[in-house]
């Protein structure tokens, strides 16, 4: 049996009934909290980082791994299977989400039309996008960026006509197969470097010369999977959120 | 040393309002905003503790010799937890959503206390 509730109730402020108590006990733990957390980091002084595992791999990871960024260099060249989790948790965040929208009886746009000059300026932007968000990840291992990074923008690339108009076109089967592809690709790359007798991920290629494209072995390719992933998690994920008609 | 207080203190001060937002308040956007506001803060406490006085970002360029550069490997942790982070928010996001839909309401309380008495009433 269902009661029915009434709608669109007024939320009352905190404090209205005998709240004072949680508020205080609130107000301890934050005051605790704030203390314990400024003597751990006053253990630390600042602009002088302790450096224990870093200063490692500051020295050695380039000759490592072949990569310049660094940042790339641990993500995918001493924690790439952490990696490989860490997609793994964006995709079943995305794919919950998915699911909790979808039962919704959603499917068919919603909004409105933000008219014809945010539409044309969406679709005008959209191979810029696609061409900074291609860059950021091909050259994750050289500049700042990465496959995370360049994938929220080659999403971008994609959402950016659906806010300007819930109907524009969002194919999210094409979207389904990419990241499957790209996970899959990440996957098959890490079990092809066991073939040779190495570990989970072991290099594939050579490690080329120093500030090259084409360098750092299989990072690049991690990445450039890692990125088609993010990016058409994210597109879909906006699309399923906000419409965007289904390309038959 | 007036800087390294002043980004600490932030950074503390930011988990705190997030932890303050999340535990007090009833209005779940402000929950989920709060959830926000304590990861920028814990990432910004990571990315401070790895800094070294004059020090640049931990990429090398071809033909310079690299001079001091910061710790990798706290922005290498803050990179993954901004991807989760992102995640956990778009999740959250959805299930307000369908909390809205349900409940009609966005107050945590009022939410919590009509699914208390559904399943009151499921029982009986």
């Amino acid at each position: 049996m269902r009661r029915h509730y009434p709608q669109h109730r007024v939320i009352r402020p905190m404090g209205h009934q005998g709240n004072h108590g949680r508020l205080a006990a609130s107000a301890l733990f934050l005051a605790g909290l704030g203390l314990l957390l400024f003597n751990l980091v006053a253990s630390i002084p600042f602009g002088h980082a302790p450096l224990h595992v870093g200063r490692a791999i500051l020295e050695r990871a380039s000759g490592e791994t072949g990569a310049d960024n660094i940042v790339t260099a641990i993500l995918l060249g001493y924690r790439g299977l952490d990696t490989l989790g860490e997609v793994t948790i964006l995709f079943t965040a995305a794919a919950a989400a998915g699911m909790v929208l979808a039962s919704a009886g959603r499917g068919q746009a919603q909004g409105e039309d933000a008219g014809f000059i945010f539409r044309t300026a969406a679709w005008m932007l959209f191979p810029f996008l696609l061409v900074v968000g291609a860059y950021i990840i091909i050259h994750g291992h050289l500049t700042p960026g990465g496959g995370f990074q360049g994938g929220a923008i080659l999403a971008a690339a994609f959402f950016t006509p659906l806010l300007a108009s819930p109907a524009s076109p969002f194919n999210h089967r094409v979207a389904t197969l990419v990241e499957g592809f790209a996970g899959l690709a990440f996957i098959v790359i890490g079990l092809l470097g066991m073939l040779g007798g190495g570990q989970f991920l072991t290099q594939l290629f050579g490690k080329g010369a120093p500030g090259a494209l084409f360098s750092a072995g299989s990072l690049p390719v991690l990445y450039l999977a890692i990125g088609l992933k993010v990016g058409s998690e994210l597109a879909g994920l906006m699309a399923s959120v906000f419409g965007g008609k289904e390309k038959a | 040393m007036m800087t390294g207080l002043i980004l600490h203190a932030s950074a503390i001060g930011l988990l705190l309002t997030g932890i303050y937002a999340i535990a007090a308040r009833r209005h779940l956007m402000r929950n989920i905003l709060g959830l926000a506001v304590l990861e920028s803060g814990a990432n910004l406490l990571l990315v401070a503790i790895g800094y070294r006085q004059g020090g640049h970002a931990p990429i090398l360029v071809a033909g310079q010799t690299p001079g001091p550069m910061v710790d990798p490997i706290p922005q290498a942790l803050v990179l993954t937890a901004i991807v989760i982070g992102f995640g956990v928010l778009a999740l959250a996001l959805a299930l307000v959503v369908r909390v809205k839909e349900n409940y009609g309401t966005l107050d945590n309380r009022e939410v919590a206390e009509r699914l208390r008495a559904e399943s009151r009433e499921a029982r009986s």
